[in-house]
């Protein structure tokens, strides 16, 4: 069944289809039609699931960890201030291994006060041990969050579901809905190797001394080194049965470009609109799209990019007195590999600032008249 | 439940036999605290009155009732004097522990 | 002697709690633990934040409890086993009691955000408040649930606390959740009674513990159940229920109170009061006193 709907609301269908069984969840613009939704759904019994109410983000989280080491499937959504104040219970969440599905609007973190889109809220929480999806569609979203239940389930790590605010989370399209039944052959009921019930009694998260701390996480980076293999082949089985296909990169005419953009989120969208128009006048641009941003896709990226002279990154975010995150990433995915291009940074789009095909252009343009990166950071459209 | 009441220390070895949760897979009964004792309860069950009293309120668990007696569980007792302070009958002594 | 005799037992004789955890000589809390669990018995999930118990339940990969415990966050006592609660109902597990076990510190300071957002969506747990009236776990620093006059390490000699401890019933009573009650380790009848009959009812349930902490009071380990005791003898923590935030019931009629003293003087941490300070205690006291008596319609 295809529907026109808003991003949050892909959200919801997602979990939904995804049959959640308890949701717990706290208000926050502009992720509230998110839980609105799911809140009707569970109401009129769309969606057989507990939805707890409660009164703020750590609550939330503290109690989809409950619930999912009670053994039930859980889901919640937030964005920025509400990311930021669930730090502490994501790294409960990697570490006690619950594997929760989040969606996180992209916003930039106050003061001053923004609801707009940024990608500092989730770059932020970058090290927690959450895997980290971002989408730059309404149907993606969708298809990612029922994905993201079957790979995180598998692992037992956390998912968090990235789109950016009002661009998406805001922006309605055409979705494919589909049907329960297949979603339901795609993705089994939730069914944990561990959890907790009187009939088998255990202690989790006691306290561990520097005997056993660092196997666990040499565990948690072992399984965390199994997802790139896992979208994959998630997103076959996927395909089989929705003809859509996920992965881990988007790549948009990359083979025989001479610039290359690595995007993320809806500027990946735009992206490919000016790749067209560079196109045309002749430039053999192309564009990397990284959905899978935790854990890094290495190969896909390595694959791509060592094949191609120059590369621009553009980040709508920024590690302070650093650089922007994803060419930091990119960077360091590149070093040392027997060929390696020339990779430009730039930053765009902070606050929700419009990442336009100008803007592409611009960095277009910058790009190809340089032949090394004189500057740690290429600002776009910043009023100087 | 059988397998928790084991006094076993489990010890890993290796990353592979831990699981991939901090979670517990015996009980603390390996942990041996009568070792943490200075002083020792000793019940003159001559004049106790099996009142339960001294059962009732050890933090430790370590007093049992075997045969309807009390009786003080000294691999575990960690000398606190708490029964010996409530025994109605003042039948508990504290002992010096001879280390 | 009495060889024919039964023993007597006055509260159920199964252990959910084993020997070998490590709590301190004469542990307050480690009583209450023991004693909540049989009222409770085995089909308990508990929830325990940092507090003493995050310790005394022993190191990974052990446990000294019979029963399932989630290791929860600081602040999140209430909020995970409300978590809990919604999973276990979700995989058809109605049956199981979820306990949220935090001391004083996460439920007066850091966890009562939660703890009252819970209560107010009256999620169906019973959170249990062990109260030794300061950050034990982590070496005696003050809390709000500090009682005016101790010394704690935050609230040095010098400058002794000078704020009341704050009325965690009165905030949890305010609520009107089904079931409050306050209990005390030296009443271990009384408490497994409570425990009982709170596994009975359904929605937030508050139990408050009072649980004597020798290292923290600076009081003898043997001490422990004389100070709970004194505590309810003098009217400091009196024995009492709110039922439906409005029936307040006291357990323990004490008829001629023991003054405030008696139980002061046996702790460390009081031990620079001036009489006049006593004095000030005792008036407090007895305001409090006076207050739950007329709640209580006596």
């Amino acid at each position: 069944m295809k529907k026109v709907i808003m991003g949050n609301h892909a959200l919801s269908y997602g979990a939904m289809l995804s049959r959640a069984q308890v949701i717990a969840a706290y208000p926050i613009t502009p992720q509230t039609q998110v839980v609105e939704l799911l809140s009707e759904m569970c109401a009129d019994g769309t969606l057989n699931a507990k939805f707890i109410k409660v009164e703020s983000e750590h609550s939330a989280m503290a109690a989809c960890l409950g619930a999912s080491l009670a053994g039930a499937r859980t889901f919640t959504a937030t964005s920025a201030q509400g990311l930021a104040l669930m730090h502490e219970m994501l790294h409960w969440a990697s570490g006690g291994r619950m594997p929760v599905v989040m969606g996180n609007i992209n916003r930039a973190m106050a003061p001053g006060w923004s609801i707009w889109a940024d990608q500092n809220d989730s770059l932020s929480e970058r090290d927690t041990g959450w895997i980290q999806f971002y989408c730059s569609s309404n149907q993606e979203v969708l298809d990612t969050v029922i994905q993201a239940f079957k790979v995180s389930e598998k692992l037992m790590i956390p998912s968090m579901i990235i789109l950016d605010a009002f661009a998406l989370s805001h922006t309605y399209e055409v979705v494919e809905i589909p049907e329960q039944a297949r979603v339901d052959q795609f993705l089994p009921p939730f069914n944990p190797p561990w959890r907790l019930t009187p009939a088998d009694p255990h202690a989790f998260g006691g306290l561990t001394s520097p005997d056993h701390y660092m196997e666990l996480r040499y565990k948690l980076q072992k399984d965390m080194e199994k997802v790139p293999a896992l979208v994959e082949e998630t997103g076959k089985e996927y395909e089989k049965l929705f003809g859509r296909y996920l992965g881990q990169v988007e790549e948009y005419l990359c083979a025989d470009a001479e610039l290359v953009f690595v995007t993320s989120g809806t500027a990946g969208y735009t992206a490919r609109v000016a790749v067209d128009e560079l196109r045309q006048k002749g430039i053999k641009a192309g564009n990397l799209r990284i959905k899978l941003f935790r854990p890094f896709p290495f190969e896909k990226v390595r694959a791509i990019l060592s094949r191609v002279p120059k590369v621009a990154v553009l980040d709508r975010n920024i590690s302070y007195g650093h650089h922007g995150i994803f060419y930091q990433e990119v960077k360091s995915a590149l070093y040392g590999q027997p060929s390696s291009p020339l990779v430009f940074g730039f930053i765009a789009g902070l606050g929700g600032r419009d990442i336009t095909r100008d803007s592409f252009q611009e960095i277009a343009e910058y790009t190809l008249s340089k032949n090394r990166a004189e500057e740690e950071i290429v600002w776009i459209g910043v009023k100087k | 439940m059988s397998k928790k009441k084991e006094a076993k220390k489990i010890v890993f070895e290796s990353e592979k036999e831990m699981p991939a949760v901090p979670m517990s897979l015996g009980s603390m009964l390996y942990n041996k605290t009568g070792a943490w004792r200075n002083i020792k309860p000793v019940i003159d069950l001559s004049r106790c009155i099996k009142c339960g009293i001294c059962w009732k309120f050890c933090p430790d668990a370590s007093i049992d009732i075997v045969d309807d007696w009390p009786q003080i569980n000294y691999v575990y007792c960690k000398g606190c004097g708490l029964c010996a302070e409530e025994c109605p009958q003042k039948c508990i002594a504290m002992v010096e522990e001879e280390k | 002697m009495s060889k024919e005799r039964k023993m007597t037992l006055t509260i159920p004789r199964e252990e959910y709690m084993s020997p070998g955890h490590l709590a301190c000589q004469g542990c307050g809390a480690s009583l209450a633990m023991r004693l909540a669990l049989k009222g409770l018995g085995q089909k308990t999930i508990v929830c325990i934040p940092a507090c003493c118990w995050a310790v005394i339940d022993g190191p990974f990969p052990h446990s000294s409890l019979d029963i399932p415990i989630y290791h929860c966050a600081f602040e999140t006592a209430a909020s995970s086993a409300s978590g809990v609660r919604a999973g276990l109902d979700m995989v058809g597990d109605t049956e199981t009691t979820v306990l949220a076990w935090a001391g004083d510190g996460g439920t007066f300071d850091i966890g009562l955000q939660a703890l009252s957002g819970a209560a107010e969506r009256n999620d169906d747990i019973i959170y249990t408040c062990y109260d030794n009236e300061a950050y034990m776990n982590t070496g005696i620093q003050r809390s709000s649930a500090t009682p005016i006059g101790a010394w704690t390490t935050t609230t040095p000699v010098k400058h002794y606390k000078k704020e009341r401890k704050k009325d965690i019933i009165g905030i949890m009573a305010a609520h009107g959740i089904p079931y409050i009650a306050t209990a005390s380790v030296a009443y271990p009848e009384d408490m497994v009674k409570k425990f009982k009959k709170a596994r009975e009812i359904k929605g937030t349930r508050f139990i408050h513990v009072f649980a004597p902490c020798p290292a923290g009071w600076k009081s003898r380990p043997e001490d422990t159940v004389k100070l709970a005791r004194l505590a309810v003898q003098t009217g400091y923590f009196p024995l009492y229920e709110i039922e439906d935030g409005e029936k307040w019931t006291l357990n323990l009629k004490v008829k001629e109170r023991k003054p405030i003293a008696e139980y002061l003087k046996l702790q460390g941490r009081f031990r620079h009061l001036k009489e006049e300070e006593i004095a000030l205690i005792q008036q407090e006291v007895d305001a409090r006193w006076a207050r739950i008596l007329k709640h209580c319609g006596l």
